[in-house]
């Protein structure tokens, strides 16, 4: 009796289904985890890292050989020269050790370096630590013999080999909480922080409402609405480069049409520097980030706009509901959801967003935003330490954000 | 409002504030058009918009009203007074200023004030007519904000430094110079290697695309249609993945790259660009396919086929116009992106077009080389944008897309 019943657990097919399924996702899982997840596992482990641009590089021993002194026959004097640093001007390299084969036909004329023993053919050298920066000539006197005007050779046919253990920086186990310290200090950070806010903020919001009032103006159809459809949606599909750079022409201080056309117009007497002056720099980008993302919310908007019956709005008609009032009391209710959803999409984008900035005005003025704010002190300052601490610090910010996000996205289907 | 809605009352504001709109449209077109002084008054325009309201609400039509108010204009102007005042221009600029002036204020404010009475008026009469004009606004608003920075870019890169100096405000072009117009653009090809550039945009955003498509297909097609453990949370977590900011990665990408030597190639940009644009794909595809009828799919299962050839033979046929709004949107990312080519390319030879706009950015580089790039950057998309309009539009609503 106990058999009878549906099947329970997962059946063969279902197991074949699934097997499928991840065999699918795999490559998909594989190339995303390699270049998201790995960078961001990256990033939190160059954050406690005292790690600058010039570091990138593990540090080198290098090595010169020559010969000085001109030796023209044999029996002259001359001099075996290995001119050595350490590649990094910061970082050390330990155990540092040198071993060349003796050149044939030389023979060493007088003593010989403390640190180095020459055994038959082969010169080695113990040179210990060295420090950043490090450089030293080692001289050895050599006297000339016939067999090495006969050998014709050069003393660096025979490659150096210098060894030394480096300890790189990005590998090692040397950690720091200096550049959180160094994010956190001062009041830039909080001035940073402000200034990310207001842009995300008002940049979301701002584009959101003109993309309602262009939504409406096309919701209904008429002659030449694709074309306007079209033409609005411009700003979004031109190449950020392109348009930013039209922006920071037409609104140029000394030549910039803008400026011509207010003082020809009498609001203003003298040029206006747009994006040079404290508060107006933040007010235009924000500005341009509603122009150019004002037209993917008209998009979204105006298709849900669509979707709305029209008997709704027949009825209100009839219950003498004004157009003010139908939009106030039917439209706006039924847009909620997607303005909702749009709102939080729009407000993370924003907040990751750093092309617009960094063209426009390369967050001087008093527009640097956090993310702008990773590139200068990973590239500008050249601390990649302290850069990556700003992107765990957004990085915190948007897992708050995202729990946030989830919440709205599970009672919101649809997108 | 109440106090507003009187017919005598409305009529006059309306043509005040219409006239006000037209007067600021019209002076800043002018100016844009022939860089000469036109500047708009709002003294005046409530002196002309208070009588236009009051006579349209009367009586009249829209054809009347248009000619009526032309000649009214062309006398306005060729006086030196009215709501468009204009210092020297020439007579054919006022003549057409005035063209607009009347044709623009007498036609679609008749249109706006046409169930208005002279008397009290329903709360319905009196909200469309303000609906209808602040739509009339609208119109002229964003049609002005987006189209002036494009003009601007244009007519930019067809003159020169010195013109430019001269008065900013004149975009007029000289057409006697014949193909000496473009010669920004000649030299940006033949000089700044831009037709390289070009074809660098062109095949690494194909490749994009191609490999875009190989990754996000059969991923979408299994969190769409199959049934594993995590398949929701999987669905989840793709929409996570564009929560990170690309400057994020771009950092220890950079530090990456410089240690493996993949920075200035284009292998590495071909590598990097396809994963920042998988989820994307992946998320709009997985819609669609969720859309279509798993009936068509099962009864090819019954008939014989493997799940892969369900795919190759029933669903991408299927899904075709999918899959060219992704492609479509694939490669508007592909070839707009900035930041990677930026940080990764620094050897001229390897540029992309846009690495390659940033690149003119320099004082010693005169201005309408960086637009005519910027032209050369923005028609190709635009031209393909317009092109395949419906696609486009539907593929950016079907995934909500990352901008």
């Amino acid at each position: 009796m106990s058999d009878i019943g549906p099947p329970r657990g997962t059946g063969p097919l279902a197991r074949t289904e699934a097997r499928l399924a991840w065999g699918l996702l795999t490559p998909t899982l594989l190339a995303v985890s390699l270049v998201v997840i790995l960078p961001l596992l990256a990033v939190f482990w160059i954050s406690v890292k005292p790690v600058s641009l010039a570091d990138l590089r593990a540090p080198e021993t290098v090595v010169r050989e020559d010969l000085r002194g001109r030796p023209a026959a044999a029996g002259d004097e001359a001099t075996l020269r290995y001119r050595l640093r350490n590649s990094s001007p910061t970082s050390a390299i330990t155990g540092v050790t040198l071993t060349d084969t003796w050149p044939a036909g030389l023979s060493l004329n007088g003593a010989l370096d403390p640190r180095c023993t020459l055994s038959e053919t082969t010169l080695s050298c113990d040179l210990g630590d060295w420090e950043g920066g490090y450089r030293e000539t080692l001289n050895i006197p050599v006297v000339t013999e016939q067999a090495w005007f006969d050998a014709g050779r050069d003393v660096d046919a025979d490659p150096v080999e210098v060894d030394g253990k480096a300890s790189f920086v990005l590998t090692n186990n040397q950690f720091t909480l200096q550049n959180f310290v160094s994010v956190f200090d001062g009041g830039e950070f909080w001035s940073v922080l402000g200034v990310t806010l207001f842009y995300t903020i008002f940049g979301t919001l701002g584009a959101m409402i003109m993309g309602l009032f262009a939504s409406m103006l096309l919701n209904h159809s008429f002659k030449g609405q694709g074309i306007l459809r079209g033409l609005y949606l411009f700003p979004y599909v031109a190449p950020v480069i392109a348009v930013a750079f039209a922006w920071i022409l037409l609104f140029d201080p000394f030549s910039g049409s803008a400026n011509a056309l207010l003082v020809q117009m009498g609001v203003t007497d003298q040029a206006i520097n747009f994006f040079g002056e404290r508060p107006l720099a933040l007010i235009m980008v924000t500005l341009f980030e509603i122009w150019r993302y004002f037209p993917l919310s008209f998009l979204f908007i105006l298709a849900r706009m669509q979707s709305i019956p029209t008997d709704m709005y027949e009825a209100a008609d009839m219950d003498g509901a004004s157009p003010f009032q139908q939009f106030w009391y039917l439209s706006l209710p039924q847009l909620l959801g997607i303005l909702s959803v749009l709102f939080l999409l729009r407000f993370i984008w924003t907040f990751n967003k750093f092309d617009d900035i960094f063209l426009l005005t390369g967050g001087n003025a008093g527009t640097r935003v956090l993310t702008v704010n990773v590139y200068e002190q990973a590239f500008a300052v050249s601390n990649i330490g302290a850069g990556a601490a700003v992107a765990v610090v957004i990085f915190g910010c948007l897992l708050a954000f995202s729990v946030f996000f989830f919440k709205f996205m599970s009672k919101e289907e649809g997108l | 409002m109440k106090h507003l809605r009187f017919g005598y009352l409305t009529g006059p504001v309306l043509g005040v504030l219409w006239t006000f709109v037209l007067a600021v449209t019209v002076a800043v077109a002018m100016s844009f058009a022939t860089g000469e002084a036109f500047r708009p008054s709002l003294i005046w325009s409530v002196i002309f918009g208070i009588p236009t309201g009051l006579a349209l609400v009367w009586r009249g039509t829209a054809l009347i009203a248009a000619g009526v108010l032309v000649g009214v204009y062309v006398v306005a102007l060729t006086l030196g007074v009215g709501p468009v005042l204009t210092g020297n221009a020439s007579t054919l600029a006022r003549i057409v200023a005035a063209l607009f002036m009347g044709i623009g204020i007498g036609w679609p404010l008749k249109v706006f004030v046409e169930e208005l009475s002279m008397g009290a008026l329903t709360r319905h009469e009196f909200e469309d007519a303000v609906i209808r004009t602040l739509k009339g606004f609208g119109y002229i608003f964003f049609t002005a904000i987006v189209v002036i920075p494009f003009y601007v870019m244009v007519m930019t890169s067809l003159k020169n430094q010195a013109q430019l100096m001269q008065n900013p405000l004149d975009f007029s072009i000289d057409l006697t110079q014949g193909w000496g117009l473009f010669r920004s653009y000649v030299e940006l090809m033949t000089e700044f290697n831009f037709g390289t550039y070009m074809w660098t945009s062109f095949y690494i955003s194909v490749l994009t695309v191609l490999i875009t498509l190989l990754f996000a297909i059969p991923g979408a097609y299994a969190v769409a249609r199959l049934r594993f453990r995590g398949q929701a949370a999987f669905s989840r977590s793709i929409l996570l993945i564009y929560m990170v900011p690309m400057i994020v990665l771009a950092l220890p990408i950079y530090i990456a790259f410089s240690m493996m030597g993949l920075r200035n190639s284009i292998v590495g940009i071909v590598m990097i660009y396809p994963v920042t644009t998988i989820p994307v794909a992946l998320y709009m595809l997985q819609g669609y396919f969720r859309g279509l009828p798993s009936e068509v799919e099962e009864a090819g299962l019954m008939d014989g086929l493997s799940r892969l050839q369900v795919i190759w033979k029933i669903t991408l046929p299927l899904s075709l116009p999918a899959l060219a709004s992704v492609s479509l949107y694939v490669f508007m990312i592909a070839w707009n992106e900035f930041l990677l080519a930026f940080m990764l390319l620094d050897d001229p030879s390897k540029f992309t077009l846009t690495r390659g706009i940033a690149s003119l950015n320099s004082s010693e580089i005169p201005r309408q080389h960086l637009m005519a790039g910027s032209v050369i950057a923005t028609v190709p998309i635009m031209a393909l944008f317009l092109g395949l309009e419906k696609f486009m539009t539907k593929g950016l609503t079907a995934g909500s897309v990352k901008g």
